[in-house]
């Protein structure tokens, strides 16, 4: 018997997509915003959804982060179905989930700095990387100031920041360039793929904005239902 | 989240500075007035200690309280000196001791007795020697100060308790002795032998002041029935202890019912006064208590507003990782600091008031009000206010608690 048939292989896991959403339906109103939608994402994976308004991009976006329930079908992060119990699904979002949303960035009593500490010490995580975050997002010479007092790009790239900071396995942003010029929308999208990528923190993005696919490459699109 | 709620609090500075001030306002009026009630009832009570009776000229018995006990009214008037001699002889009586007044110094008035006065306030020397002859004075603590007197200056009285009143040039008092503080009345009085006093108004003294053989140890004897039949000189007030429980029973009715004499109890006569005051104490209380409920009624208004105005930031921190009951707490954490603040500076502003008070007005620190006194009220006021302020933040607290984070952050993205 050749000796390699006796070895024991190691069994190797595959490592389980970071987000599953299985045969998802949900309906908000009597209306039907989603049926039998299907998506997963891999860790480190970036996708783009896309559609009008309506279509249930931002519907999708909280259904990954269990702040909404669906109707029917499966929502698993990390391989774990998210719990039906909302403190328990709270808990399983904080450790796994960041999210960036369009105009609600960071707590307006806070500094800058003060809002990724408060995000890190949230999440359990060091606030040592703060400074190093902000560098990398040009922000270091703002991290005193207020979120009034920054300007919309400055205050998106904190909100990557704030979103970051916890290191979570998946990043939701729900239209993160929409208010922005050219230059600080090209500037953002740089930041938030270049960031999740060399994090490897799976990215998924509601947009509709197509400036957003020239930096990614999987796209996604939804349709608004009858 | 204590830094969250400090930073909201922060960020509202004047709205939060002016909801501190209110509810301070509202615990130092409390306090004062628990203060100066508290150290006025215990002035009262330190100043007739050891006095049971105070035996004086016939009119208003808290006048003759006020006049010989706490030296801040003018006397009723003057009786025979015999009477001395009749009290002590009384075996109800332990001790009696004359006063003679009338007459003071730069606002401190001059109190013709004898040395066993200073044990009654529990008087002790700080210099010099006691009171013995004709023109020595010793000076209490406070009048030491407030007159400038020290030992070997002399000085001349002025008739009546005022400022004004018209000098007995003739007679020169000599500063023998000074006083130890002793926190009651005795320290802002000159005290002299009674016949300096008559001598200050060109009166001899008896040969005999300290007993009278004309009287019965049953009660009080004809001699005082009738005040015109023993001659001058005269004192102001007797101060008298008990010696016997029955005393008490016997001796004032007696006085009262049988002699021109009037024979007041400084217990009765405070305590009548004390209600006078109580009433005016509870009015202004409950007008602090008003302002202090404004104070927490805008800590509610302020909160259940910001409540509101911050649905997205609450949404947004609970995305971040914040649990309900965090979000909540911090709207309870800014009304907890909000009272806890308000309350700590009205108990330091109130003793600040009463120092400032005492130091402005004479007649404050007169009846002992100062700011050096705790009273284990101020606790209690202060504990009240901080559970009010967190009540008035629970139904704030409860809408935050109670957001649904999906609807708002469909309402705020």
């Amino acid at each position: 018997m050749p000796l390699v048939s006796r070895m024991a292989l190691p069994h190797v896991r595959p490592m389980p997509p970071v987000l599953s959403l299985r045969d998802i339906g949900f309906a908000r109103g009597g209306r039907p915003i989603l049926g039998h939608f299907n998506l997963d994402l891999a860790p480190g994976e970036q996708a783009l959804l896309l559609g009008p308004s309506g279509s249930g991009k931002t519907s999708l976006l909280n259904l990954a982060a269990g702040l909404l329930s669906p109707d029917s079908g499966e929502i698993l992060l990390r391989g774990e179905p998210m719990p039906a119990r909302p403190a328990a699904r709270d808990a399983l979002r904080r450790r796994t989930v960041g999210i960036v949303f369009q105009t609600l960035r960071l707590v307006s009593a806070l500094t800058l700095r003060g809002n990724l500490e408060l995000a890190a010490r949230l999440a359990g995580r060091p606030t040592t990387e703060i400074d190093q975050l902000l560098e990398t997002l040009g922000l270091a010479h703002r991290a005193q100031a207020r979120p009034r007092e920054l300007s919309q790009g400055e205050a998106q790239r904190a909100a990557i920041a704030r979103a970051l900071v916890a290191r979570p396995a998946l990043l939701l942003a729900d239209e993160p360039t929409s208010a922005l010029d050219d230059a600080s929308a090209d500037r953002v999208a740089t930041l938030l793929t270049g960031l999740s990528a060399a994090n490897g923190t799976a990215l998924l993005v509601a947009t509709h904005d197509s400036r957003l696919k020239a930096h990614i490459g999987r796209t996604i699109q939804l349709e608004r239902l009858a | 989240m204590i830094g969250l709620a400090l930073a909201y609090l922060r960020d509202r500075g004047l709205v939060t500075a002016f909801n501190i001030l209110l509810i301070a306002l509202g615990v130092a009026s409390l306090a004062v007035l628990l203060l100066v009630s508290t150290q006025v009832e215990q002035r009262f009570a330190r100043d007739s200690a050891g006095i049971d009776l105070v035996v004086g000229a016939k009119g208003s018995p808290l006048q003759l309280i006020l006049s010989s006990v706490y030296h801040v009214d003018v006397p009723t008037g003057n009786v025979p000196a015999s009477s001395l001699a009749l009290l002590r002889g009384d075996p109800g009586v332990a001790r009696a001791i004359p006063l003679a007044l009338g007459d003071s110094f730069r606002g401190a008035r001059i109190v013709g007795t004898e040395p066993e006065f200073l044990a009654l306030s529990g008087a002790s020397l700080a210099q010099g020697r006691i009171f013995a002859g004709t023109g020595e004075a010793v000076i209490g603590a406070q009048a030491a100060r407030q007159t400038g007197l020290t030992i070997g200056r002399r000085f001349t009285g002025t008739h009546g308790v005022g400022e004004d009143g018209s000098s007995h040039d003739h007679m020169a008092f000599t500063v023998v002795g000074v006083l130890s503080p002793t926190g009651t009345v005795t320290d802002r009085l000159i005290l002299t032998t009674i016949d300096s006093v008559w001598a200050m108004h060109g009166i001899k003294a008896p040969t005999d002041t300290a007993h009278s053989d004309d009287h019965s140890h049953d009660g009080p004897s004809a001699a005082i029935l009738d005040p015109r039949s023993v001659p001058a000189p005269d004192i102001t007030a007797i101060l008298v202890t008990y010696r016997t429980a029955m005393a008490a029973v016997r001796l004032p009715s007696a006085i009262n019912r049988e002699t021109a004499l009037q024979a007041a109890s400084p217990a009765t006569e405070t305590a009548r006064l004390l209600t006078l005051f109580g009433a005016a104490f509870d009015g202004a209380r409950l007008f602090a208590w008003l302002v202090a409920a404004t104070g927490l009624l805008s800590v509610f208004v302020i909160l259940l507003s910001a409540a509101t105005a911050r649905e997205g930031d609450m949404a947004l921190l609970r995305v971040v990782g914040a649990t309900r009951a965090q979000a909540a707490g911090t709207v309870l954490l800014e009304g907890l600091v909000i009272a806890a603040a308000g309350a700590l500076l009205g108990l330091a502003a109130a003793h600040i008031l009463l120092a400032i008070g005492a130091s402005l007005f004479p007649t404050l620190a007169a009846v002992g009000v100062g700011p050096t006194l705790f009273h284990p009220g101020e606790i209690g006021i202060a504990a009240a206010v901080i559970g009010l302020g967190v009540f008035a933040a629970l139904v704030p607290a409860a809408r935050v608690y109670r957001t649904d984070l999906a609807d708002t952050l469909a309402r705020a993205t």
